[in-house]
């Protein structure tokens, strides 16, 4: 990976979370995906090293770093477990920062520092089981102050303290805080999922539950399509840190595994998979880290985010699958991570927009009113 | 009590470590990283004054090096250390061994510490060396290869590597102490001192400042002259004995060892 262009802090958080990766994450992350176990030691870890606030300002209780270290951090947490990935980008990306973007003075001062410092977790509940691409289809009613409703496949929800869910208020959904332990409030169901299985994705249930709203009534769908934006560079760093670490598992093959009295390498068809899989690895981060600059920049950035997600999923979801491919017999066994890798890739091809609305959402912005059926 | 933790910048692990032929110097280009041995430096450095025995009141970094070395510092700052001190000097390009370690020892001697901490080896040099340097000009006992330290008032229990085993040794400090990297497991530092480490005090000085004769470092100070580089032997390949038949292979092994006089 060239580290070209970025500052000495964005490198230093990087190899920090490179090497936390590396040797707490990776050699348990086996382990997480066949139990089926949320590493809750390892995420109040992470908070001691301020790695749950990566980019929440310091005067909250964040380490006040910009967008794009956060998302290196995500890539590197990622290559060694999608799933603690998912659940760092689910908590910042789409759980802290749209109260601090969102919130009255007194909503962030009182709700941020415990998150930013990793003693709570934040989901976001916006799907149910009618509403996922179509977000304004929600059914989950505000009346009075109080939520009730089911929202599904909460990243988070089975452990989270701070929940923001999207509700019709009374008729166009805004956004509000629910927490954990409230009246009615109860998550009903963990999904058992293809992968990311040391990532909680549960469903909610909501009766009559007390909750403040964030911002402004009505605004919900506004500030939820807001913070995916953002959201979704995470999600593509997170596939691209997947798909790196299928690539270094691969390119160890390559050199170790004998044919026909060489190593797989001297194969020009493996050199030209691994050198197609690099490329394409390199050009997704490429569009990370542009996204992400934007974003640091106060500039649009709707368009290249959900670029940077189209393609970093789907090159995410080929690599694992070449990966395997060049390991053989071997990467489709359970012993070694590779097919791990291919079954945590594919989601980010669903969540956060699924690519059928990626699209959408680039051709929109090409053709304007002409794109409108 | 006070200590001083060498530290050096090298080139980063991962890449490829080259001389060039027309200077005799390493090509420093490249991704640099601190010395990882002098991260367990530090961490030696901070176990001591978390551990109680004795009063710490300040650790400082010090380097000797180029302006890109503020990078290590900074480093060393964020795993630690309260301050730091940066010798640079266009003087000082070319040192060898005894003029570098001349030259951190009178940034030393300017600071007058308790204890000095540094890794065994340099990731680039891996000269061995630049402790017992140091310690010869600071007229200070030294003990290199460290694994194991326990620190009283006044003296230092240490357990350095040997050929076969390990020595115990006590010595009285102040003393220069270079360690080996099985001595700890360098913690992770986190973002907020990563973040802080560029406002702890850093204090730049060139030779005028500590002291330090001009001709006895640099090039011209240098008597080590470095030539005639060439790259090390092909190793031959191994024998590899596949296993069939697990006793035939025990005895083939051990004809093999039989044979090199391996086997008492
Ligand atoms: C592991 C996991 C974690 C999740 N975490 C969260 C979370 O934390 N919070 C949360 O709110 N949600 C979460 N989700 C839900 C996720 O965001 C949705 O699954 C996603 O938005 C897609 O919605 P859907 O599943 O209802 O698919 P649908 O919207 O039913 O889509 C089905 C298919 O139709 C396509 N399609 C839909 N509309 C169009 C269109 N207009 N044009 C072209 N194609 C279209 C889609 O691309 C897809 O291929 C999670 C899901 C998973 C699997
Ligand atoms: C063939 C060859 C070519 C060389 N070319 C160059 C060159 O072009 N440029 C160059 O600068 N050096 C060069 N050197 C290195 C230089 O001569 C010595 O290596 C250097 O003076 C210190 O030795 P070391 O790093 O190997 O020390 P070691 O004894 O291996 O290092 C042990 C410890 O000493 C400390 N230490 C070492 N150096 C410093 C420092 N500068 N500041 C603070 N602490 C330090 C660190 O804590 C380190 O862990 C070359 C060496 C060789 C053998």
């Amino acid at each position: 990976m060239n580290t070209h262009g970025l500052t000495d802090d964005q490198k230093d958080i990087r190899s920090l979370a490179a090497r936390f990766a590396d040797e707490v994450v990776a050699p348990q992350a086996m382990q997480w995906d066949k139990e089926h176990r949320f590493p809750k030691e390892v995420v109040q870890q992470l908070g001691e090293l301020g790695l749950m606030g990566v980019c929440v300002p310091q005067s909250l209780g964040g380490a006040g770093a910009d967008f794009l270290t956060y998302a290196l951090v995500i890539e590197e947490l990622s290559r060694g477990d999608a799933g603690l990935g998912v659940t760092l980008a689910v908590h910042t990306g789409a759980g802290t920062l749209p109260i601090i973007a969102r919130g009255t003075r007194q909503q962030v001062e009182r709700l941020v520092p415990p998150l930013a410092q990793g003693h709570e977790l934040a989901a976001f509940a916006l799907t149910e089981s009618n509403a996922g691409s179509d977000a304004g289809a929600l059914t989950t009613s505000a009346d009075n102050g109080c939520l009730t409703g089911m929202k599904q496949w909460v990243t988070n929800g089975s452990v989270a303290h701070v929940f923001i869910v999207f509700a019709k208020d009374p008729d166009r959904p805004s956004a509000f805080v629910v927490r954990r332990g409230a009246h009615g409030f109860k998550p009903v169901r963990e999904t058992d999922k293809l992968g990311l299985n040391s990532s909680s994705t549960a469903d909610l249930q909501l009766q009559d539950t007390p909750a403040e709203r964030l911002g402004l009534p009505g605004a919900g769908l506004r500030i939820a399509l807001a913070t995916l934006d953002g959201g979704r560079i995470a999600i593509a760093a997170q596939a691209t840190g997947i798909a790196q670490a299928a690539l270094d598992i691969a390119v160890e093959h390559a050199k170790e595994r004998h044919t026909f009295g060489k190593p797989i390498g001297a194969h020009q068809a493996i050199q030209q998979k691994l050198a197609d899989m690099q490329t394409e690895i390199e050009a997704a981060r490429a569009l990370t880290w542009r996204a992400a600059r934007l974003k640091d920049a106060d500039r649009p950035h709707t368009v290249e985010g959900a670029q940077a997600k189209l393609f970093a999923s789907s090159i995410a979801r080929r690599v694992t699958g070449e990966a395997i491919q060049v390991l053989g017999g071997y990467g489709y066994t359970r012993e070694l991570p590779a097919e791990r890798y291919y079954r945590d890739a594919k989601v980010t091809e669903i969540y956060e927009g699924t690519s059928e609305i990626q699209r959408l959402v680039i051709a929109r912005a090409l053709l304007g009113e002409a794109a409108r059926e | 009590m006070k200590i001083c933790v060498l530290v050096k910048e090298v080139p980063d692990a991962a890449v490829e470590k080259r001389i060039n032929p027309s200077t005799g110097r390493m090509d420093r280009g490249g991704e640099r990283n601190l010395n990882p041995y002098d991260t367990h430096a530090i961490e030696a450095a901070m176990q001591v004054k978390e551990g109680g025995a004795v009063d710490v009141e300040e650790i400082i970094a010090v380097t000797m090096g180029p302006s890109t070395a503020v990078r290590a510092l900074h480093k060393a700052v964020s795993l630690g250390a309260d301050r730091s001190v940066h010798l640079s000097d266009d003087a000082l390009a070319g040192s060898d061994v005894v003029a570098t370690g001349y030259a951190l020892a009178k940034v030393l001697e300017r600071e007058s510490p308790d204890l000095v901490l540094l890794g065994q080896q340099s990731d680039d040099g891996e000269c061995y060396t630049i402790g017992a340097v140091v310690a010869d000009y600071l007229r200070m006992p030294s003990l290199t290869q460290v694994i194991k330290m326990d620190v009283t008032p006044g003296s230092l229990r240490c357990e350095r590597q040997a050929e076969y085993g390990y020595d115990t040794v006590e010595i009285e400090l102040p003393a220069v102490i270079s360690v080996g990297d099985a001595i700890n497991e360098p913690r992770y530092p986190s973002l907020k001192a990563i973040m802080g480490a560029k406002k702890k005090p850093l204090d730049a000085v060139g030779i005028g400042d500590v002291g330090l004769e001009a001709d006895r470092v640099g090039e011209a100070g240098s008597k080590v002259v470095c030539g005639d580089f060439k790259a090390p032997p092909q190793k031959a390949a191994g024998e590899i004995i596949e296993d069939e038949d697990t006793n035939e292979t025990v005895e083939k092994i051990i004809a093999w060892l039989d044979e090199r006089k391996l086997l008492a």
